[in-house]
């Protein structure tokens, strides 16, 4: 008898399904994993040593390159925190704004997940369906920010300007003639919030074909049924948060238990699951999608009918507006101080948490009262849920190992920060 | 200051008593400190007592205080704060305990009352060099593989000490002192109390 050992296997860095840079060192006994290890942090960028360094508005857009899947909730909690410890109030159309863009970034960080997790299980489809789709909400960011994927949209005391009137148009080209791009422009004819309710009135249905695709499936059942299986006990030991903790059978949402903005004010189901193994995780994931459509259709409706101010009119923390800083004294007195020396909040540590679309993301400030903050945290969802990697492929087999890679939906630049 | 908040204010009194060193609510936050001696023993009845019930932890990190507010500080300078988080009560706890010993801060680990803590501690030492007798697993976790110091303390320059390069020559990687110079481009501020409020200039 030949002796039989455990061996070793590099799983990434430098592997499509490893999500960006994700190393793992798996211990294999023939094909069933005994040990998983990950090592992380070759993306680590030190953002929170950074952000001591850098003025509170300098860092807001560091937050968009954390999670880069869903760029405005980064900011989102670290605006919120910001704005706890100056305690401002920050206008109501700003809050609806900023509730449909969270919710527009749910739907795209969604989309991207579903079509790389089909992509590492062996549905090849879902990446191109997801990413037409992801093109029309990219176009929402860019529409608003100039930005497709780092907005730096939102900002302590509101967002940055109002939404605007008018969408970019196709433009007519020597490979595409008018007749061509004319379907193309019929929904950007009107002002963002009229594509926007272009996009919700279809993207239900879009929705449903994705599912004719997944969610019977054969393979992707075989692939995904029973696969990473974490008790609600065991979620909650091991700090799980968001879908993943939904998955688990424990109906815990942040929108809805601790509502920040005006998530109190629009209606929406959160979906949970049974079993707590990958599949359950797909399917309340796919729900949450619907429901974000929902939201956001809510507050087009909102914003059609309220116009108001959208950014704080405290100019110790917002810049006053164009027109008066050039014609007023004390206008220019704080544009000047606001843009040179940075805002000053005050002495105080505060906690602000998000419903991200991966699980809770906090950020965690203590500041002395400085310009600067003197020590920021980023709590990643996705740094908690991949420590337990180990406890979910453990007993797997090492092509299920990549099914729970995918169904925790990790992405390096929070997990490294 | 809410009746939630109260409720658990009332809470922590009751269970903890005497442990508690200071309790703090400011921004709707409940903080509390303990010393690390009765670090472990309050932590574990966070968890389990069913008045109190923090079934999930949700953060640890370090802080560095050795440079707060700019002036030199009296006390103690490592700390680790937790968040914690009550699923069955809704609501939050923050837990400040400073590490006793400035040259080797060291605190008891936490990983047997809640496992999500692993990483968190593993990164606390990693970036401050706070060790955790009692983790099984306290390597590095964020820097390099073979990386000298701790990143996070403020003693500790942001363009670090070495970087790195390929070497034509010994046609390898290598690690030589930093080249580039460190600037600041804003200087950090503390105004004092009153700075641009006429009524108490």
């Amino acid at each position: 008898m030949p002796e039989l050992r455990n061996f070793t296997l590099n799983f990434g860095p430098q592997h499509p399904a490893a999500h960006g840079v994700l190393r793992m060192v798996l211990e294999l006994d023939g094909e069933v994993v005994v040990r998983a290890d990950p090592h992380i942090g070759l993306l680590h960028r030190a953002t929170e040593k950074l952000a001591e360094t850098k003025t509170w508005i300098q860092s807001v857009p560091y937050m968009d390159r954390l999670d880069y899947m869903s760029m405005m909730c980064n900011e989102h909690a670290y605006c919120m925190a910001i704005e706890r410890l100056l305690q401002i109030e920050v206008p109501l159309r700003a809050q609806y704004i900023r509730v449909m863009f969270d919710e527009i970034t749910r739907i795209l960080n969604h989309l991207l997940w579903i079509g790389c997790h089909g992509l590492d299980v062996g549905a090849m489809t879902m990446v191109l369906y997801a990413f037409r789709e992801r093109e029309d909400l990219v176009d929402a960011y860019e529409a608003v920010s100039g930005a497709r994927m780092h907005a730096a949209y939102y900002r302590p005391g509101g967002v940055y300007r109002d939404l605007p009137d008018r969408m970019a148009q196709y433009q007519e080209s020597k490979w595409k003639s008018a007749a061509q791009i004319r379907p193309f422009n019929e929904a950007r004819s009107g002002s963002l919030l009229d594509f926007l309710d272009d996009f919700v009135g279809r993207f239900p249905t879009l929705l449903d074909e994705y599912e004719t695709l997944l969610t019977d499936n054969r393979i992707w059942k075989q692939r995904l049924v029973d696969v990473g299986i974490v008790s609600p006990e065991r979620a909650l030991q091991r700090g799980f948060s968001g879908p993943m903790l939904r998955g688990s059978g424990i109906a815990w949402d942040l929108r809805k238990k601790q509502p920040y903005e005006v998530y109190d004010r629009v209606d929406f189901d959160i979906p949970v699951g049974v079993t707590g193994d990958s599949y359950d995780r797909y399917l309340v994931r796919m729900e949450e999608m619907r429901q974000s459509n929902r939201i956001v259709k809510q507050c087009i409706d909102w914003l059609r009918q309220n116009p108001g101010p959208v950014m704080s009119d405290n100019h110790k923390v917002a810049p006053p507006d164009r027109e008066a800083m050039k014609s007023n004294m004390e206008e220019l007195i704080h544009h000047f101080k606001l843009c040179t020396e940075g805002m000053h909040v005050p002495e105080g540590e505060a906690y602000s948490a998000v419903e991200h679309p991966k699980g809770e993301f906090g950020i965690y400030i203590i500041s002395d009262g400085a310009n600067k903050p003197y020590r920021l945290k980023i709590r990643a969802p996705g740094y908690v849920h991949l420590s337990a990697m180990d406890e979910m492929a453990r007993g797997h087999m090492l092509a299920d190992v990549v099914t729970i890679i995918g169904s925790q939906d990790v992405v390096f630049g929070e997990i490294d920060r | 200051m809410s009746a939630t908040l109260e409720a658990l204010c009332q809470s922590l009194q009751e269970h903890l008593g005497e442990r508690v060193k200071s309790l703090k609510v400011a921004f709707g936050e409940v903080t509390i400190e303990v010393d690390a001696t009765d670090y472990l023993s309050v932590m574990q009845t966070l968890r389990d007592e069913p008045g109190l019930s923090f079934e999930e932890l949700i953060d640890l990190c370090g802080v560095d205080y050795s440079t707060y507010g700019n002036v030199p500080r009296e006390g103690r300078r490592f700390a680790a704060v937790s968040h914690l988080l009550s699923i069955v009560r809704n609501w939050r706890l923050r837990v400040r305990c400073f590490a006793p010993d400035d040259s080797f801060p060291s605190l008891p680990s936490v990983t047997s009352i809640w496992n999500s803590v692993n990483w968190f501690e593993r990164e606390a030492f990693d970036l401050y060099g706070i060790v955790f007798p009692g983790h099984d697993d306290l390597r590095r976790i964020l820097t390099d593989y073979g990386f000298i110091g701790h990143p996070f303390r403020k003693d500790f320059p942001v363009s670090g000490y070495v970087e790195m390069r390929y070497d034509p020559d010994q046609q390898r990687v290598i690690y030589q002192p930093v080249t580039i110079e460190p600037r600041e481009i804003t200087p950090r501020i503390v105004r004092e109390a009153t700075y641009g409020n006429a009524e108490n200039a």
